[in-house]
């Protein structure tokens, strides 16, 4: 296994129109690593997840994959280059069924239509969508679209995956079942930074946790480590 | 999803149509009728290659006529001026179409939804009034084909007939070149970035590249529809091939009939021609307005009632019928989502 | 195939008014506007010529104006664009035909009518299709106005005929000459009346409660929602007010304008290059953008030939859109 990082950012800030979002923010990501990324509202995360995945150009700083610095790259190339994500509200392909929209995440690494679709089936078995194949991705329940969006971002074969908030609505034992599939995911050997505020549901799988407030970094660290740091507390309950 | 038989039955059913197509004419011998046949496979034609920009890529262009009259002037042109057979012209006026687009497409495409249906309508205005004016192409004078020569070598006939295999040919042609498209993955693609771009960016999805083809090979197959206009009529001018009512009539075949699905088109060109026509028999000239009212009254019905065109309502309609299989109900339902 | 049935401009009627010097239009907007003899040479122009260039542009610009403040204020209200524009004035240009024809009203006197019933019309028009397109998607959108945009045409097609009518013997008639200046004066009231009817909706939209609150949803429609503004009964009222600025518009070019179904067509493109230009939902922005676009026109007509004048014009829309496409005064 490769030791040098995955993801490496750098002294990351992004601000709009002298609004600023993130603040410096630095940390590295493992293969096959789970990073929880917390904070409060507004703290920050999915501004984060947009310039990891090319949809911000940051202000400041630098993002390096696999070595290769990718700063201010298009969100098409981090998806080629191994980036993949989810999104916070959800944006599934209404007018095509939960198969196609797999498709269209496994068209990424072959254009074959009948290949796609064999890899699709795996993927939507995989998230426990299998017997959702050919139903309209907009009939579909939002928790049901949530593993979807995984499905076809898995698709696309990357090396690391931003889940947005897949876990936020769910029942107990949905969560319980979002959690087994994010370690499944991790025993793909597929590294992924999740945004989550269900507690219960990240902090036994993650490996490591990143606080953000204010758009800054405030912890970073293993879970219990982040449970007792006075810093994090202070931000939760000063929310 | 598509089964086995739905497919063989499907082409079955493509092939019974062709059939009738091409027997048609020998049923309905009269010029007039035999024109309006025409007029149809020429709507359809229209429709079908808009469809493939603004039905399944979503990128509503309500300037297709410049693509339209860059066909008919470059392969008139290249025919006066060359002699230059028309089977060629008709390509290279799809080629100078579709380097057109390309030129137009990049910067345009950086433009959403309004935006881009109004820059295309400046384009088109805008070419309109640079031909009107151009010397070279005689202006707004227009364009005469040679009234001396006929047969397939100039493609100028003195009978309707052969002009109705030639369009049943090129929107054959069409209706392939669109059906490879939907099943391949720049079909799956197109629908992708017309219903959620920006997820289908973080797929790995160039917008700009993909919007791009849309526009190109719609633009190809539309001035090669321009082309045959021209070898039909034997005359040109900016006013028949450029102006705004071109490219409302190609975008308003497709939207009535039903965007983004392969039928729609012909279906939308067939009702569309049809009022057309007979409202001018019933009412008279062309300037009574009903037809402009029947089909303006249908697009409103079907942007409020139903997005995806009269074919869509028709599954509606389907759909509720007692009966119906549960297969084709979901097929439907399916198809029906804008 | 052939045919204007229903186009938006076809080569016989003029895309917009030949309002320019050496246009060759039936009824220009300045009237014995003498040609530039050396204009192909490119000579210099002289002081006197150039300033009846500008007024005239600021004559026509003003009357834009008017035409794209019911636009831009339907676009920020609500992000369509209404494509039925063009109609809204060609139906005030009819009303006040009709008003004349039948009752001998001057289309002048019978402006306030022409108002009232286009604002009803407007709503009408709301109430009837727009409202159930709102969540529709954008290609709905589109094509319901479209849709209405034909309809309107064929409507006054098919009662009115597709003849070129016009108002004779308008309380305004005649040339006003300034210096060596000269233009006609139903094209100096109708500009008079553009500066009173936006002023007029200047002064609705900042100091009346209404107003405000419509001039907000146009800005921010969240924050707006937020703040508890009902967001159905301003979209209504955009409607409302934006048909009633364009058929004023047309009530005040009734008088020396043709009047005919497809009338529309030769200002709604102008109106969008406006509404582009000023910044999408800005009302002062569209009043500046108006006389800007109606100068470059003028001019360009001058400079380049008045057959390039629209051509001119869709050039700075496209250059806008590209380079700058929330428009030249809009904001970020």
């Amino acid at each position: 296994m490769n030791t040098a990082p995955l993801l490496a950012v750098d002294g990351l800030g992004k601000a709009f129109d002298g609004l600023v979002a993130n603040r410096d923010i630095s940390f590295v990501v493992h293969h096959g690593e789970i990073i929880g990324l917390i904070g409060p509202n507004g703290a920050g995360k999915t501004t984060l997840f947009n310039c990891l995945a090319g949809f911000h150009t940051p202000t400041t700083g630098r993002i390096a994959f696999e070595g290769h610095d990718i700063t201010g790259s298009t969100p098409e190339s981090a998806a080629a280059l191994g980036i993949a994500r989810t999104f916070q509200i959800v944006r599934v392909f209404q007018s095509m069924t939960a198969l196609e929209n797999v498709m269209v995440g496994a068209m990424l690494r072959n254009k074959r239509v009948s290949e796609a679709r064999e890899r699709a089936e795996d993927e939507l078995a995989f998230v426990g969508l299998s017997h959702r194949a050919d139903t309209p991705a907009s009939d579909l329940t939002v928790s049901e679209q949530k593993r979807l969006e995984v499905a076809r971002a898995l698709a696309t074969e990357p090396k690391l995956i931003l889940l947005d908030e897949v876990m936020a609505g769910l029942n107990p034992t949905e969560v319980r079942e979002a959690s087994a599939l994010v370690h499944r995911i991790h025993q793909r050997g597929i590294a992924s930074i999740i945004v989550e505020h269900v507690m219960e549901g990240i902090m036994p799988i993650a490996h490591r946790m990143l606080v953000l407030d204010y758009g800054a970094k405030i912890a970073d660290g293993t879970p219990a480590e982040i449970a007792e740091n006075p810093a994090v507390i202070a931000a939760y309950l000063g929310e | 999803m598509t089964t086995g038989t739905n497919v063989s039955r499907k082409m079955a059913g493509t092939a019974a149509l062709l059939a009738l197509a091409a027997v048609l004419p020998l049923a309905v011998t009269e010029p007039s009728q035999q024109n309006f046949l025409i007029l149809i496979l020429m709507g359809a034609q229209m429709g079908v290659a808009w469809n493939i920009v603004g039905g399944y890529a979503g990128q509503v262009s309500l300037g297709h006529a410049v693509f339209y009259g860059i066909g008919a002037y470059t392969s008139t042109m290249l025919l006066l001026t060359l002699g230059l057979t028309p089977w060629i012209g008709a390509l290279a006026g799809g080629l100078v179409a579709a380097a057109f687009a390309l030129a137009m497409g990049w910067p345009c495409f950086r433009l959403k939804g309004h935006y881009f249906a109004m820059a295309t309508i400046a384009v088109a205005e805008i070419m309109q009034i640079l031909v009107t004016n151009s010397d070279a192409l005689e202006g707004a004078v227009g364009l005469y084909l040679p009234m001396d020569q006929s047969g397939w070598g100039v493609l100028i006939f003195l009978s309707k007939l052969p002009y109705y295999y030639v369009i049943l040919g090129l929107l054959v042609l069409t209706v392939l070149v669109s059906w490879a498209i939907e099943r391949s993955h720049i079909g799956y693609y197109f629908r992708a970035i017309k219903d959620e771009p920006e997820a289908a960016r973080a797929l790995g999805v160039s917008l700009t590249r993909y919007k791009l083809i849309a526009l190109t090979v719609s633009a190809f197959l539309t001035a090669m529809g321009g082309s045959f206009y021209a070898q039909k009529e034997m005359f040109i001018d900016p006013g028949s091939v450029f102006a705004g009512t071109i490219s409302i009539k190609i975008a308003l075949i497709a939207i009535l009939g039903g965007v983004g699905r392969l039928t729609g088109p012909v279906l939308g060109a067939v009702i569309l021609i049809t009022i057309e026509e007979y409202s001018r028999t019933l009412f008279g000239s062309t300037g009574s307005g009903t037809d402009m009212i029947i089909y303006a009254a249908m697009i409103i019905l079907v942007a409020v009632f139903s997005p995806s065109g009269v074919l869509g309502l028709l599954g509606d309609l389907r759909r509720h019928l007692p009966g119906a299989k549960p297969a084709e109900v979901e097929t439907s339902a399916k198809e029906i989502r804008p | 195939m052939h045919g204007g049935t229903f186009g938006i401009a076809t080569p016989r009627v003029p895309l917009t008014p030949a309002l320019s010097p050496g246009g060759e239009g039936d009824m220009p907007l300045v009237k014995s506007l003498p040609a530039h003899p050396d204009r192909k040479k490119g000579a210099a122009m002289t002081a006197d010529i150039l300033f009846q260039v500008l007024v005239s542009g600021l004559l026509i610009g003003l009357i834009y104006a008017l035409v794209a403040v019911g636009l831009t204020l339907i676009f920020g209200v609500m992000d369509i664009v209404n494509f039925a524009h063009g109609e809204f004035l060609m139906l005030g240009m009819y009303a006040s035909f009709w008003a004349f024809a039948l009752f001998a009203i001057d289309p002048i006197v019978a402006l306030p009518l022409t108002a009232l019933l286009l604002f009803a019309v407007g709503v009408i028009v709301y109430q009837t299709v727009i409202r159930r397109i709102l969540k529709a998607p954008m290609l709905s959108q589109i094509f319901a106005t479209f849709g209405l945009m034909i309809l309107l045409r064929g409507l006054a097609q098919f009662f009115w005929k597709p003849d070129h009518r016009l108002i004779p013997h308008s309380l305004v008639s005649g040339n006003v000459a300034f210096g060596p200046v000269q233009f006609g004066l139903p094209q100096f009231v109708a500009a008079l009346g553009a500066v009173g009817v936006t002023g007029a909706l200047w002064m609705f939209l900042h100091r009346t409660r209404l107003g405000t609150a419509l001039e907000a949803t146009a800005i921010d429609r969240e924050a707006a929602t937020l703040m508890g503004i009902d967001g159905q009964k301003m979209f209504a009222l955009a409607w409302g007010i934006g048909a009633a600025c364009a058929g004023l518009a047309g009530g005040l070019i009734a008088t020396f304008f043709p009047i005919f179904p497809e009338v529309g067509s030769n200002f709604i493109l102008i109106a969008f290059v406006v509404v582009v230009l000023g910044g999408f939902g800005s009302v002062t922005g569209a009043f500046l953008a108006g006389i800007i676009v109606g100068l470059i026109e003028v001019l360009g007509g001058f400079l380049v030939g008045p057959e390039y004048k629209t051509a001119i014009v869709l050039s700075l829309l496209l250059i806008v859109l590209l380079v700058r496409p929330r428009g030249l005064l809009g904001k970020a």
